[in-house]
């Protein structure tokens, strides 16, 4: 099953064109700042200067080196992809394994609540939450968005768990008298565990986006600086009027290759996992 | 004969090469004649079913031919083989509880179904049909969800006959029942036989005591090819095929069927059908098998309307 | 049917209550005296409005009284339509700001969420059914949904407003006009609508053709499409059959992603100035004007609530199922 996974992911364009935008330019995003000595957010002297040899994706108008911002943001936009992905992922987890494993009252309640944080519509909420807690870290960033995120990730998991519970495996281990802690560990997860990486990739790439909204809006982080924020203040001091076209193009490309690239990669992978698809 | 089988040849294709699931089967059908196909799970009655009414994706028409009416059946062209489907072949496939459109209430998926062949619905004689099956008129009025499960069942053979087929194809439509509702099954069936709403039948199941209650003739199939077929009767009582003899002992008494003992009873597997090795597939299990085997056997008419395949019983 | 209604109000009449109680406590989770904070941090218009305003809030907030009379004090003001005064517009009540802006956002958003869906699908379907159009609009679709409303937003206003200046790039119509029921007026304001509607539209688009394209391949290979098809059924009524049943996965895909829209809708306001909500809720986060940001967040959250109840009665409408009472369509 591994190696005939393997054999199939190295073979899957979708699967190898998207992780490999997504490694390039995580690897820009690590390792990047290490190459500034500046902080992203320096004035390096002139202003308005178009890409070139020296800064390039040029300045802004204040003089600041936009591909430091790029690096630097390229981070961060991952960095609360990743957390708040993963965050969404650990609660939907949860409460689409319990919901689904457990059935009866637990599950009915943790349905209504599911329900309820569906309908809400995530940016109202998330815009007050942070306009009133005004924590702007990229992590609190991340912790409200995965917060916000998980509920779709659940039901589906509860879906999926609800199929898996009936089945001899699982019937078997309930017998022996295990756990159902460790029968969701050991017997259920394990079983779905390609869909679990794909929702994680879906929930990542959702992060991202609505990131980007918070930190247009004037909710982003305010001790960094995110391909999000780039937009932000690129709107903020007229860049599209004054034609620095360099300012938004860069950052708003930059999270629509990493999301793209995320959503072609998690239909690679699909193929990957599931012999049905692989064969259209 | 309603229906010639020639050396028919149809393969899956997979990554690793073709699935020799139907490897040269020749077998004839007269006119009103219902065959049992019988045999264990993976033998490929399946993949001979659908080769005679619609190869999937996967599938490709290797070789030989299938006649029925005295027209070559163009079964490799999906397109061409259209104006026989439901006509002159249909199917009454195995998911019959899902086999009809959710969204559609089942009359207006009827007539929009016989529109798109170009045939009119004869509303008289629709209802006579739901009549014989004792199902109440109204069903055409409702959707399929709000029919039970013997109900859809009986609807889509309905349906599937509508056309009065010269062949009609049924893949394990008994399986999934209790014993009282396969009678049945069986028993409407025959009906359809007797009314002359279908010429003849295959009946495919795995279990070959329901077999011998419906089929004139009985097809045992081993590992894509045919092992041996006969008369219900002779394949029941003198089996000349090692392979059909152990399945025939193995059922507790003919007739009769216990849950557990369907064709399970045969230590060791069959053979994997990606590159299967030259001679009779079955001799890794067989207990007669001798240097012989190692080639091919021919199937032989032993005596009349006796086909083997084995070199023992030539 | 009755149940599956139930239900469904159950669920929306819960998470407005929630909202409208989470909305009560935030402010007063808040250390100190929130209405002096708040004040204090506002970008108050007029300074000679602070005092005014501090009575008017502290009266309002009624902290003298016991919580609970606070609590159901607070739903009284809300039935009578009383969301306070704005700080940042002072002395325009909020209920007046937000009822103004409205329309804007509508005028964005209903259209651009019915088009989306209606061409989306569409285009999934013809996906679905020809492998060149699979291989083109499929990517297309795949760079759209990963799009950022707000960039494209930018580079459409960059593009067409600057660049080649044919459109409008900022507010709902133009400064020399005045709201009246002219031709003149209703162009102009048609041409300021445009180019947010289409990058709205743009996006959205991606999402539903690429979620149409999977349903339907889906159907294709259901049991009814292959007993269909082994009875010689042409195509033709194969795919009309596999399309209406896929329409109805994709309109609780609606009604899934009216947050996401909303939130692009808001994003798209701001970049082109579009005198909506979103322009309204950015000004609210930049003069600190919690009274107002409150008020526009019950607004959507009841609107997207109303609609998703639109949206569940259209399924009723469609899905013969939920009418026979013997399936739901997932809660
Ligand atoms: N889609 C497929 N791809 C590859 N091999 C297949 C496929 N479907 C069936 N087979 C193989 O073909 C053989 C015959 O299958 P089938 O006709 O379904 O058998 P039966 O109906 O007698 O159980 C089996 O060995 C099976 O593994
Ligand atoms: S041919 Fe040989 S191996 Fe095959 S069934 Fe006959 S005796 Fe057995
Ligand atoms: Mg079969």
């Amino acid at each position: 099953m591994k190696t005939e996974a393997l054999y199939f992911a190295v073979r899957n364009t979708k699967l190898l064109v998207g992780a490999g935008i997504i490694l390039v330019l995580l690897g820009i995003g690590v390792i990047g700042p290490f190459f500034i000595d500046k902080p992203p957010t320096e004035y390096v002297g002139m202003q308005m200067q178009p890409p070139g040899g020296e800064y390039w994706l040029g300045t802004n108008t204040f003089g600041q080196d936009l591909w430091a911002q790029f690096v630097h943001g390229l981070r961060t936009t991952f960095l609360v992809g990743a957390l708040g992905g993963g965050i969404a992922a650990v609660i939907g987890m949860v409460v689409g394994f319990l919901a689904g494993y457990k059935g009866g009252w637990i599950d009915e309640i943790l349905n209504m609540l599911t329900n309820i944080v569906l309908v809400l519509p995530t940016l109202a909420v998330l815009f007050i939450l942070n306009a009133y807690i005004g924590v702007r870290s990229a992590g609190m960033q991340a912790l409200f968005i995965g917060l916000t995120q998980w509920p779709w990730a659940a039901r589906s998991i509860r879906a999926q768990t609800f199929s898996l519970r009936g089945r001899d495996f699982v019937d078997l281990a309930r017998l022996s008298g295990v756990g159902s802690g460790r029968i969701i560990m050991r017997e259920i997860a394990p079983n779905m565990s390609s869909y679990l990486l794909l929702t994680f990739i879906l929930l990542f790439g959702g992060s991202i986006l609505i990131a980007s909204s918070l930190d247009f809006i004037g909710l982003g982080p305010t001790d960094a600086v995110s391909l999000g924020l780039m937009l932000q203040q690129a709107h903020q001091w007229s860049a599209m009027h004054l034609g620095l076209w360099w300012w938004f193009v860069p950052p708003g490309a930059g999270i629509t290759l990493i999301v793209g690239a995320l959503y072609v990669a998690n239909v690679g992978l699909d193929e990957v996992f599931n012999p049905k698809l692989r064969e259209l | 004969m309603t229906l010639e089988v020639d050396d028919l040849r149809v393969y899956y294709r997979t990554l690793k090469g073709d699935v020799q699931a139907l490897d040269g089967v020749s077998f004839g059908l007269r006119d009103g004649e219902i065959l049992g196909l019988a045999g264990e799970s993976g033998c490929g009655k399946t993949t001979l079913g659908k080769a005679l009414i619609r190869l999937d994706g996967r599938m490709k028409h290797v070789g030989g031919s299938v006649t029925l009416d005295g027209q070559v059946l163009p079964i490799g062209d999906d397109v061409k083989m259209n104006p026989y489907r439901f006509k002159q072949v249909s199917l009454i496939p195995q998911y019959s509880m899902s086999a009809m459109n959710p969204t559609r209430k089942i009359g207006r998926m009827v007539r929009e179904l016989l529109e798109s062949r170009r045939e009119k619905l004869d509303l008289d004689e629709l209802h006579s049909r739901l009549d014989l099956v004792e199902l109440p008129r109204h069903v055409l009025g409702k959707y399929p969800i709000e029919l039970s499960g013997g109900m859809k069942q009986r609807m889509v053979m309905v349906i599937s006959t509508l056309l009065n087929p010269s062949l009609l194809i049924a893949d394990e439509i008994t399986s999934a029942l209790d014993v009282s509702t396969q009678k049945a099954v069986v028993t409407t069936l025959k009906g359809f036989r007797d009314r002359g709403f279908v010429k003849s039948m295959i009946f495919i199941t795995h279990d070959i005591s329901l077999t011998n209650q419906l089929a004139d003739t009985i097809m045992v199939m081993y590992a894509g090819k045919l092992a041996e077929k006969a008369p219900a009767s002779t394949v029941v009582n003198a089996p000349k095929h090692p392979y059909t003899q152990l399945l025939i002992s193995s059922l507790p008494e003919v007739g009769v069927r216990y849950a557990d003992k369907r064709l399970t009873g045969i230590p060791g597997n069959p053979p994997s059908l990606l590159k299967p090795e030259p001679g009779c597939r079955f001799r890794d299990r067989c207990p007669l098998a001798f240097e012989k085997c190692a080639e091919d056997p021919p199937p032989v008419e032993v005596e009349k309307d006796h086909v083997v395949a084995c070199w023992k019983a030539a | 049917m009755r149940r599956y209604f139930g239900r469904k109000l159950l669920i929306y009449g819960l998470t407005f209550f929630m909202a409208v109680t989470v909305n009560w406590l935030v402010p007063r989770l808040m250390p100190g005296d929130p209405v002096a904070s708040m004040l204090a941090r506002a970008r108050v218009a007029q300074p000679e409005a602070q005092e005014a305003l501090r009575v008017y809030y502290n009266n309002l907030f009624g902290f003298d009284l016991p919580w609970w009379q606070q609590y159901l004090n607070s739903w009284g003001s809300l039935f009578r339509g009383d969301f306070g005064i704005s700080l940042w517009a002072f002395p325009t009540p909020v209920a007046d700001l937000l009822t103004r802006a409205v329309p804007y956002s509508l005028a964005l958003l209903i259209p651009s969420i019915l088009l989306s869906w209606v061409v989306g699908n569409r285009l999934g379907a013809l996906a679905a059914r020809r492998k060149v159009l699979d291989n083109t609009v499929l990517p297309v679709s795949y760079v759209l949904t990963a799009t950022p409303y707000l960039w494209l937003a930018a580079l459409m206003a960059w593009g067409f407003g600057v660049v080649w200046g044919i459109f409008p790039v900022a507010g709902g119509y133009s400064f020399s006009m005045t709201p009246s029921l002219t031709w003149a007026f209703l162009v102009d304001l048609f041409w300021h609508w445009l180019l947010p509607f289409a990058s709205l539209f743009l996006v959205a688009l991606g999402g539903w053709a690429i979620g149409m394209r999977n349903v339907i391949i889906y159907e294709l290979e259901s049991d009814y499409a292959n007993y269909m098809s082994a009875l010689g059924a042409p195509q033709k009524l194969i795919r009309r059959y596999a399309f209406r049943n896929a329409v109805l996965p994709q309109i609780t895909g609606l009604a899934l992603q009216l947050g996401v829209l909303v939130a692009g809708a808001l994003v798209t306001e701001i970049v082109f100035s579009y005198p909506g909500l979103g322009s309204l809720i950015l000004a609210a986060i930049q003069n600190k004007d919690f009274f107002l940001l409150q008020g526009a967040f019950l607004f959507i959250v009841l609107g997207v609530l109303i609609a998703n109840f639109i949206i569940d009665v259209v399924y009723v409408i469609v899905d013969p199922r939920t009418r026979v009472g013997m399936a739901g369509a997932a809660a």
